[in-house]
């Protein structure tokens, strides 16, 4: 019954897992770059009375080694995680990011910017490619871009996710509408975002058009947009991959490995469920049409919207 | 009751498997950031950035200047606050009345200047935006000459391709360990790039590079070099110190600092 369907193209797959190991390093490199001045503003600069959105600190204390994390002006103990964490050697150190999340592991800013502004470049060429090839291929009108009846499907797709209702049979050889808003968030608002957001830190791209940097707040602004961007794509990421493990793992890394896809097949129609008390003006039964005639505000029509999981779009 | 141990067991080990997945991939980055291979691989990045925007960015664009108003508070000494050199203290003892600007290297006319000289010379007064490599920045008002004047009074020999300053604090409390900088001529004939003399509307403190700091207004704080005693026109820096033309260059900082 199930099926195997050829879901992704090559250049699809092998861009997507350079951007995997692209990403997993800006982030990690970036956390480093992020721990010489673990602190975020809105506006020009740092000083001045500049103002302070998130500030990781480290300190001493009597009882040991303790990690504090301001928010908003609301301070939180993050010992173990930020600003004070266990090292590699048993012992704690002070500092924003611990070393796991971190590239290098140890602490080193001109390394950090050294793997930072290498692979920004592929990351930079990597997305361009996708853009352009999704274009050429129109993978972005056939594949991505949201349909009306998408649109209008918006509240029910939302219901079946959260109920880990994924769909089965054809429904399942298109991206949902829930998918396609994602992925063109991620690929024409977060990614721009978090590089447009970069460029306006160098000081040199800043020359480009002086005070273009203003528009966005500022070049410390401009610093804080670049790690909410990173984080929301962090934050992508982790739900991604909580997707493709909760609706089966295998056959979602076979499809990004060797584009093929296992379709489940549809789900046989449950018979009309058999009341005990039939209502008065119940409708004849066509046996034939596994009991999908059946007059609105009937138990069985609402069992069959209740079925759509397997019936949608 | 079990359940809840066993869900808290699993999540103790989903958490540890995830950051030892992760601390793996790190110590594999650390090791591959050792390679020599790898690490001129990751160099690259700063040969096509510098590439780049030198195409992109017209050589004359400035950098955004602001106004008084956003002049908010004193500007913070960052790196040396004051160097440690007999010489430079008897220097600022006496109001730097006796400290001369060295220009020599590669040049027609090798330069001996008093600040009073310098002083005296056509100024530029911006104020700007310092932007640290660790990420934070700062809104100053600078007044200074123009290093593209004091260049044209040298009259750089034509095969003249860098512009080095020498500092006056050892960064080492033995007194070695100069700080030093380099740029290239078109950073140094930018017409925003000033000898530095007045921070604020007051004369430079020596927290902040007195007598002279070089502004280069597109570039990060790192290069912009304070307590300048001299400066040195070379067609290569491979020759000094470290060989990669500046101080913090020889720990590793990118040469090319637009970013």
């Amino acid at each position: 019954m199930s099926q195997l369907y050829y879901r992704h193209r090559l250049p699809v797959r092998l861009m997507h897992w350079i951007n995997v190991v692209v990403f997993v390093v800006m982030l990690m490199s970036g956390l480093t770059i992020f721990n010489a001045h673990p602190t975020l503003y809105w506006g020009d600069e740092s000083y001045g009375g500049a103002t302070k959105l998130l500030q990781i600190r480290g300190v001493n204390t009597d009882d040991g080694p303790v990690g504090l994390t301001t928010l908003f002006g609301r301070t939180f103990d993050t010992t173990g995680l930020l600003g004070a964490a266990p090292n590699a050697h048993g012992g704690v150190t002070l500092r924003a990011f611990p070393y796991w999340s971190t590239i290098p592991s140890f602490y080193s800013l001109a390394e950090a910017r050294r793997w930072h502004f290498f692979f920004m470049w592929l990351l930079i060429v990597n997305g361009l490619l996708y853009v352009l090839w999704s274009l050429a291929t129109r993978h972005l009108s056939r594949d991505l871009a949201p349909t009306t009846t998408d649109l209008k499907s918006i509240w029910p797709s939302v219901k079946d996710h959260v109920r880990f209702r994924h769909p089965r049979g054809e429904a399942a050889k298109h991206y949902n509408v829930l998918q396609k808003l994602t992925y063109l968030s991620v690929i024409f608002a977060w990614f721009p975002l978090v590089i447009l957001m970069g460029f306006a830190m160098s000081p040199m791209l800043d020359a480009l058009a002086p005070g273009w940097v203003d528009f966005f707040g500022g070049r410390q602004s401009a610093r804080t947009l670049h790690f909410v961007a990173a984080f929301a794509l962090l934050a992508f990421m982790a739900l991604h991959v909580f997707l493709v493990i909760t609706t089966g793992l295998w056959n979602n890394m076979r499809s990004m490995i060797d584009g093929h896809y296992r379709v489940r097949p549809e789900l046989p129609v449950p018979a009309a469920p058999v009341t005990e008390f039939p209502p008065i003006d119940y409708a004849p039964v066509d046996p034939t049409d596994g009991g999908r005639t059946r007059r609105p505000g009937s138990r069985a029509a609402a069992a069959s919207t209740a079925d759509r999981a397997g019936s949608k779009q | 009751m079990t359940d809840r141990v066993s869900n808290g067991s699993r999540r103790r080990f989903l958490r540890g498997s995830l950051a030892g997945l992760s601390a793996a991939l790190v110590a594999g980055c650390d090791r591959l950031g050792d390679t020599s291979w790898f690490g001129a691989l990751l160099r690259s990045g700063e040969t096509m950035t510098r590439a780049t925007q030198r195409l992109i960015v017209p050589r004359a664009a400035l950098a955004q200047e602001f106004t008084d108003a956003d002049v908010k508070g004193p500007f913070r000494s960052n790196g040396t606050s004051h160097p440690r050199s007999t010489t430079y203290d008897a220097l600022a003892a006496n109001d730097f009345v006796d400290w001369r600007l060295h220009v020599d290297g590669l040049v027609a006319q090798p330069l001996e200047l008093s600040l009073e000289e310098l002083e005296a010379m056509r100024s530029r007064t911006q104020i700007t935006r310092h932007d640290c490599v660790e990420g934070w920045s700062a809104i100053a008002k600078w007044t200074g000459v123009p290093l593209a004047d004091v260049l044209d009074r040298a009259a750089p020999q034509p095969n003249a391709r860098f512009v080095v300053f020498h500092c006056a604090d050892p960064k080492e409390a033995d007194g070695t360990e100069p700080y030093y900088e380099s740029i290239d001529m078109i950073d140094a004939y930018h017409p925003q790039t000033i000898l530095a003399y007045r921070l604020n509307d007051a004369p430079l403190p020596i927290g902040n590079g007195a007598p002279i700091r070089v502004r280069i207004e597109r570039q990060l704080g790192y290069k912009m070099a304070k307590y300048i005693m001299r400066i040195e026109l070379v067609d290569r820096f491979d020759r000094l110190y470290g060989g990669n033309g500046g101080y913090w260059e020889d720990r590793g900082y990118a040469w090319y600092a637009g970013i």
